[in-house]
């Protein structure tokens, strides 16, 4: 079971915690198999979506995963309007509150947000991403599909490339891997790695060639493309030729890793079309396993509050 | 009306006192100072057994809001928790709306103040119009007007050649340039300090150098003009040992700090707790080490609040990355001061002259001491009394603080400000 009534990021997670949810995935994974998807688990439930950044993947995801268990799913979408009108973070919430949910979906671009939004409400708060902070459920779907070719975790080497310091997924699955037992390796210029990262049970690489070298997964992170005018990197061109996975590169890699990434991909960016669409690529598998994860996340809070 | 404070420990450095003294007070003055049991027969007596009596104290760093923000403090709030906190002086930011960046502004804030305010304040005014950081605003016309120096304050001068060109100017006036130094491209989106900390919770964070640097260029900048160089709310063991060298070579440069810089680490600001949210941001030990060790050695020569006095809808209903940066600081600021007192760092009299001898002399009022014929402004303070914070009790409507429940010692019990008595359980 799951301690908490919330799930707002991995690192307040056990590794028992994380275990139990992959586990209660699979079960899910298998009724998503079936020819009849939709199971009556949580029929009377109401989830709510409340999404302040634009996401069609992640809301998506969570939709269908509440639909599946037979809850009532409704999407509150927050434009920044309102906002700028005037209402604070805390009217926004009481006004879930007041609508009656059991549990709300919140994605925000100010970490910290899922916390405050499990403070002021009754509701279970699943965090599909604030700010740099975490994105949980992307790293449990991402450890579930490592699962699933890999039998163990534990030892596994993981190389997560590219703009680890703005990147809540990267966060959320150093946080799960370590506490899994892999072996986990960041790879991407310096401006790019979060401060004092290496606090963490982490191996930092500035080279492309070394760190991937040897690596059963690799896990290619989006590059946002105002980085650059930012004075992250110089020029796409560059962060490719320096970062950009291609197939050459993965050869330095064991044969069988696994490629992902949490998308949406740019292409010749931070992946080439060879790597991401080739036989080592596990990106599409992962958004299959998205849905698994997530029914498994409110099936494992709705037991917490019976 | 004449009033004697009596069996009192009476502390005025200013006058190298320490001992059973009276002090007796004619309207808004004080009239001498007697041995024990010598004062004249007067109209009222205070009685201040088991209490320090001292120089009312003077704060050269806070936010009164008025006008423009008075929903989140007024005059008349504001100077009722200056008193609450023993402080009868109170210099004024010049960030309120519209900007304090000419006579007008100033002689409202003064004109209020006289009308509703609970003891002095001196404003300081905008060295730029607008606080843009372009133009110089007219500092003959306020300095005139009552302003007693000048900051851009929370919107520091990034323009290295005004900020040379207000330190040379100000020398016509012999006023201060008050710098909160930070470099707001190196800060750009920081909300607390950059290390581990911000990495784990996912905030942008505020390198200890945005700091560092605009302290050096400062320095520099007041070397090369021989302005009169104050630096806010130091932070950072770099400004420290910046301050320090810069003293020692003779440069005219003052720097103050707030309790918050010599209590409190950045790890107040875990689960997202925005009372702690503040700018500068709280830093490491090791920097809360070098500002006392800074006080210590005279390198930080004053103790201020940086009273920054918020609503609960800007504070605490809000996202971490929007709430306001700020404590509500004058209702804790000496019984916090005191704390360095108990850890050996300053004596009670060394800390008694950072929070009210130093400051009056660096902006140049005639605070900061008992001695006949100044004004009447005293602190009656029980050193012994414990008291638990509870910000629903501050006078001041900022109920932001990141000290709610601490329990301190040092309680104000009485203040004279501008000659009336202020009294409290």
């Amino acid at each position: 079971m799951i301690k908490s009534k919330d799930l707002l990021g991995i690192k307040d997670l056990s590794a028992e915690e994380i275990i139990r949810i992959l586990d209660t995935a699979a079960v899910f994974k298998d009724v998503l198999a079936r020819d009849i998807k939709k199971v009556p688990t949580l029929r009377g439930k109401t989830v709510v979506n409340v999404f302040f950044e634009p996401s069609t993947r992640t809301r998506t995801s969570f939709e269908l995963a509440a639909k599946r268990l037979s809850t009532d799913v409704v999407n509150f979408s927050v434009p920044a309007s309102s906002i700028a009108k005037g209402e604070t973070l805390k009217d926004t919430a009481l006004t879930i509150q007041a609508l009656g949910a059991d549990f709300v979906v919140i994605r925000h671009s100010s970490a910290g947000v899922p916390y405050f939004l499990s403070r002021v409400l009754k509701a279970s708060v699943i965090n599909a991403g604030d700010g740099s902070n975490e994105h949980p459920t992307q790293a449990l779907l991402d450890l579930f599909t490592i699962r699933s070719s890999k039998e163990n975790i534990e030892g596994l080497t993981v190389a997560i490339i590219g703009d680890v310091a703005h990147s809540r997924v990267a966060k959320s699955n150093i946080y799960g891997l370590t506490k899994l037992g892999a072996k986990v390796r960041l790879i991407g210029p310096p401006t790019l790695m979060p401060v004092a990262i290496n606090n963490l049970p982490v191996d930092i690489y500035n080279s492309m060639e070394e760190g991937i070298r040897g690596a059963d997964v690799i896990m290619t992170l989006r590059i946002q493309l105002e980085r650059q005018n930012r004075g992250f990197f110089p020029s796409l061109e560059e962060y490719f030729k320096l970062y950009g996975l291609t197939g050459d590169r993965l050869k330095l890699a064991k044969e069988d890793a696994m490629v992902m990434h949490p998308g949406p991909i740019n292409r010749g960016i931070e992946i080439s079309t060879d790597a991401a669409d080739g036989p080592q690529s596990v990106i599409l598998e992962q958004v299959t396993n998205g849905l698994a994860v997530r029914m498994a996340v409110l099936y494992l809070l709705s037991g917490v509050k019976e | 009306m004449s009033i004697l404070i009596k069996n009192g420990r009476v502390i005025d450095p200013a006058q190298n006192i320490d001992g059973h003294y009276e002090i007796l007070i004619e309207g808004k003055k004080i009239r001498g100072v007697y041995p024990k049991a010598k004062g004249p027969k007067t109209d009222k007596i205070i009685d201040a057994s088991g209490c320090i009596v001292i120089p009312g104290l003077v704060d050269m760093h806070a936010h009164l809001r008025d006008p423009g923000f008075e929903y989140k403090e007024s005059i008349r709030t504001g100077t009722m928790a200056a008193v609450r906190g023993g402080f009868t002086s109170v210099c004024c930011m010049p960030n309120t709306n519209p900007v304090n960046d000419n006579k007008t502004v100033t002689e409202f804030i003064l004109r209020k103040n006289y009308a509703e305010g609970a003891c002095f304040v001196y404003p300081i005014g905008a060295i730029t119009k607008g606080q843009k950081g372009e133009e110089l605003a007219e500092m003959g016309m306020m300095k005139e007007a009552g302003c007693i120096a000048f900051s851009d304050d929370g919107r520091p001068v990034m323009n290295s050649l005004i900020m040379r060109r207000a330190l040379e100017y100000s020398k016509i006036f012999n006023v201060l340039i008050i710098s909160h130094c930070e470099d707001l491209r190196l800060s750009e989106g920081g909300v607390i300090n950059e290390g581990f900390i911000s990495t784990t919770l996912g905030l942008r964070g505020i390198p200890k150098a945005a700091e560092e640097v605009m302290v050096a260029r400062d320095i520099a900048l007041a070397g090369l003009t021989g302005g009169r160089l104050h630096i806010a709310h130091v932070s950072t063991e770099g400004s420290v040992r910046l301050i320090r060298d810069a003293k020692e070579r003779g440069i005219s440069v003052t720097a103050e700090t707030c309790p918050h810089y010599f209590c409190l680490t950045e790890d107040e600001v875990n689960n997202y707790n925005t009372s702690a949210k503040v700018n500068p941001p709280l830093r490491t030990e090791r920097d809360v080490e070098a500002v006392k060790q800074g006080l210590k050695d005279n390198t930080i020569d004053v103790i201020a609040t940086d009273h920054a006095p918020h609503h609960i809808d800007d504070k605490y209903n809000k996202e971490f990355d929007a709430a306001s940066f700020g404590i509500s600081g004058l209702e804790t600021a000496f019984s916090l001061g005191l704390k360095l007192v108990e850890q050996g760092v300053l004596s009670l009299k060394q800390f008694i002259v950072k929070i009210s001898v130093t400051p009056s002399g660096i902006i140049g009022i005639p605070k900061g001491t008992l001695a006949e014929g100044a004004d009447a402004d005293v602190a009656i303070i029980d050193l012994s009394k414990d008291f638990i914070v509870e910000p629903d009790r501050f006078l001041s409507k900022g109920k932001n603080t990141p000290f709610k429940g601490w329990q301190l010692k040092g309680a104000v019990l009485k203040t004279v400000s501008k000659g009336k008595v202020y009294e409290w359980e």
